[in-house]
């Protein structure tokens, strides 16, 4: 993330002297930023600040059913969705509980169903619930509260995923640049006049 | 409290640095007239202040807030973390109420430029006969001027500020002085055939951006961040485009972070200074003037105006036809968006192009209007295509999809950039329910009695969101979307009041004494000294975004005032 960075900014402030604009101040200030970013993750071992290690790791592992890693892009982990719900959490006693709290559900449901925590339990064991708490239609007295925490789960980990460098990779967004003069490839609108017949 | 006296006495005081101020400071600037402008937030440092061109993960939290407080639904940024607005709908320690069973949101930034560092700049000129609405249809009333009264201010401004566009003869919306537009996206294009099939016009957006190096800002290129803030000034704010130019010239004091508290006048009933809080020391300060010109946004204006209260004036200064406060209009507002399939896996590319549409469908029933069934028209602004992506942006699509996994992320990346936005902004009519009056009940943290807001939609309006609704349904329809049309009454369709941020008409202008507070040059009929520059003096709320009209407006009436001055009349 922060060589990609590096390499964009760059190119904006190389962008900024051709146009002779003064980005410096700003483009500083982001320097700041992701340098103090760099050092909570030295040495490449996070430690929360809200979570005991039993939560983390589940966490993470929840992180990574939701968002993983295939073929096409890597996953919430190497995004760093975990980090930043710990760090929301951090600031936030509301966000804390929740998390808290449904992480502990899911061990609470985990043991019903296997004997085992969420995190102890095998591969199919996590998805078979997952399954059942990823969709609204299953909502009952039981479930009702572990879909509710899933919903909160999934959108804040598409959040830091979609947010990562990864992410906007992921997706193919390829603005945030500055061009001399916008242009519409052709291929995209032939691709889309076709398709909708107009 | 002692209350700190200066000793010059500025040309002209101007209170507020929004569309209006920085318009008056500019042009009465460059006549060599000595300004003092009154800004109730900071300086702006563009530089420093605005986030244009940061990544998401530029910041720890992403956009969120440090507290996360974007989950909890008490978001600080409305318009996102990384928006130049500066304000909010609440401000800590300056509050305003809204009466029993009304409702009213007010949007306010406290920053040098105020709301124009951050706005949509779409910059519409009105129309002829949305000067006379009442010649036209018996609703509303006329206002004091014509069209052709202001057009040539309207030529100097779009000069000055640079305005994109095309000539296209539509009466709904008058051409003006234009730079050439960037071409539609792909998603606006489509919107464009679909529109045309149902003769629905669809033009290139008239946008305060430049596209060629101008007054020494270069040209636009293309981040699509416009409400960031521009840091090469390539867009219109009055920060950026007047004020800090006006100040190389020397003739223009700022004083910021001061919040205007009452305008005091002599035993002649003219003004003679401004009495403002330092908001740093909590102090009181008169700064002295020749001439006031108030243009803190329609309601901070109206709030001004009746909080000078003096034993001449009971209600309120420049208030004697009762008006102040009267006729608050805010534009309607409605939206709908749908998945447009042919757009599914569209070959990616960079379309944020400029920060907003390209495209958009000016009023085209302005002849028809019987047909239509509703008096008044509105305009259609269209959304969509590969946005950056920020918290939020994917929280429609998980709760559509559900699931987890590699489904979830292919149906996202799917979906990505194939859903399209149309809103509405359509025309409201004054009505006697809308106003806005000083609670008694109430200061702000300053000691200023607060506003109190009532507010009610006609049913013009309301009838105005089911024919959005019919329209909007049949142009994504007609790209091959498949919109949902919600059962639920137009009341709860509408924008809620005040959220198009579209406030204007609290202190109107007219021919007539009795029934206006202002004359055609926005000068205030009891009060000879005393103008107002931003949309408080207008007397209808055509569905035009009212911005460019300011700067008209402004411009003309600080044109006046230094000819009055001149002549010794003020």
């Amino acid at each position: 993330m922060s060589e990609f960075s590096r390499r964009d900014l760059l190119r904006n402030i190389g962008l900024s002297v051709t146009l002779g604009l003064t980005l410096d101040a700003q483009e500083a200030g982001h320097v700041h930023q992701m340098a103090a970013a760099e050092k909570q993750t030295a040495g490449g071992v996070y430690k929360p600040k809200v979570f005991n290690a039993h939560e983390w790791a589940t966490l993470r592992r929840l992180c990574d059913l939701i968002i993983p890693a295939d073929e096409h892009s890597k996953g919430a982990l190497d995004a760093g969705a975990p980090e930043f719900i710990d760090l929301l959490a951090s600031h936030n006693d509301e966000i804390s509980a929740l998390y808290t709290g449904g992480l502990a559900w899911l061990d609470a449901a985990m043991r019903k169903r296997n004997d085992a925590t969420f995190v102890e339990a095998k591969p199919e064991q996590q998805t078979a619930l997952l399954d059942l708490i990823a969709y609204r239609k299953n909502a009952s007295p039981d479930l009702s509260a572990g879909i509710k925490f899933f919903e909160w789960a999934r959108k804040m980990t598409a959040d830091a995923y979609y947010t990562s460098k990864i992410g906007i990779e992921d997706l193919g967004y390829m603005g945030n640049k500055a061009v001399a003069k916008f242009e519409v490839p052709a291929e995209a609108l032939e691709y889309a006049l076709k398709r909708s017949g107009l | 409290m002692q209350v700190i006296r200066s000793s010059s006495v500025y040309d002209v005081v101007v209170v507020g640095s929004g569309a209006g101020g920085g318009t008056m400071v500019q042009v009465l600037t460059k006549m060599g007239i000595n300004v003092a402008l009154l800004e109730a937030g900071p300086m702006l440092n563009p530089a420093r202040d605005f986030k244009e061109h940061m990544w998401p993960y530029q910041v720890p939290h992403r956009g969120a807030g440090e507290d996360g407080s974007f989950y909890l639904g008490k978001n600080p940024y409305f318009f996102g973390y990384f928006s130049a607005s500066f304000g909010g709908w609440e401000l800590e320690g300056e509050p305003y109420t809204v009466a029993p069973g009304n409702s009213f949101r007010w949007f306010r930034s406290r920053i040098l430029g105020g709301r124009t560092n951050h706005y949509g700049r779409f910059s519409f000129r009105f129309s002829d006969y949305d000067f006379k609405p009442y010649s036209r249809d018996g609703l509303g009333t006329d206002w004091p001027i014509t069209y052709d009264e202001i057009a040539p201010y309207y030529d100097k401004a779009e000069t000055f500020i640079g305005i994109t566009g095309t000539r296209e003869g539509i009466r709904s919306a008058p051409d003006g002085i234009f730079q050439t537009p960037p071409p539609p996206r792909v998603y606006e294009t489509l919107v464009q055939r679909a529109s045309k099939k149902l003769n629905i016009p669809c033009i290139p957006n008239r946008m305060a951006v430049i596209t060629r190096n101008t007054n020494g800002r270069p040209a636009c290129h293309y981040c699509g961040q416009c409400g960031r803030g521009c840091v090469t000034a390539s867009n219109y704010s009055s920060s950026q485009v007047q004020i800090l130019p006006a100040m190389k010239t020397g003739r223009v004091k700022v004083i910021s972070n001061a919040m205007a508290r009452e305008l005091i006048t002599d035993g002649s009933g003219k003004v003679t200074a401004v009495s403002y809080i330092d908001k740093t020391t909590r102090e009181e300060n008169r700064i002295r003037c020749r001439s006031v010109v108030v243009a803190g946004g329609a309601c901070e204006t109206a709030r001004l105006l009746l909080n000078s209260k003096s034993p001449r004036t009971p209600e309120g200064l420049a208030n004697s036809s009762g008006v102040v406060g009267r006729y608050l209009t805010d534009t309607v507002g409605y939206a709908m968006s749908a998945q447009v399939p042919a757009l599914r896996g569209v070959p990616r590319y960079d379309d944020d192009g400029m920060g907003g549409m390209h495209v958009y469908m000016p009023w085209w029933m302005w002849d028809r209007q019987k047909e239509a069934g509703i008096p008044r028209g509105y305009h259609i602004e269209i959304g969509g295509g590969f946005h950056m992506p920020n918290v939020g942006s994917f929280h429609g699509s998980c709760a559509k999809f559900e699931g987890y996994g590699k489904q979830l992320k292919e149906s996202i990346r799917d979906e990505y950039g194939s859903i399209v936005h149309l809103s509405g902004r359509g025309e409201m009519i004054p009505n006697a329910q809308s106003f806005c009056e000083i609670d008694p009940n109430v200061v702000d943290r300053w000691g200023i009695p607060v506003l109190r807001f009532h507010f009610k939609w006609s049913e013009h309006e309301l009838k105005m969101v089911d024919h959005m609704e019919q329209t909007f349904a049949a142009i994504l329809e007609g790209m091959g979307g498949s919109p949902r049309r919600s059962p639920r009454p137009p009341e709860d369709k509408i924008s809620v009041p005040g959220m198009i941020i579209h406030e204007l008409g609290t202190v109107r202008m007219g021919d007539d004494p009795k029934t206006s507070a202002l004359n055609k040059y926005c000068q205030a009929h009891d009060v000879k000294n005393l103008f107002v520059a931003d949309a408080a003096p207008f007397v209808g709320n055509p569905d035009k975004n009212p911005t460019l009209t300011i700067c008209a407006m402004a411009w003309r009436t600080a044109e006046y005032l230094a000819e009055e001055m001149r002549k010794g009349n003020v």
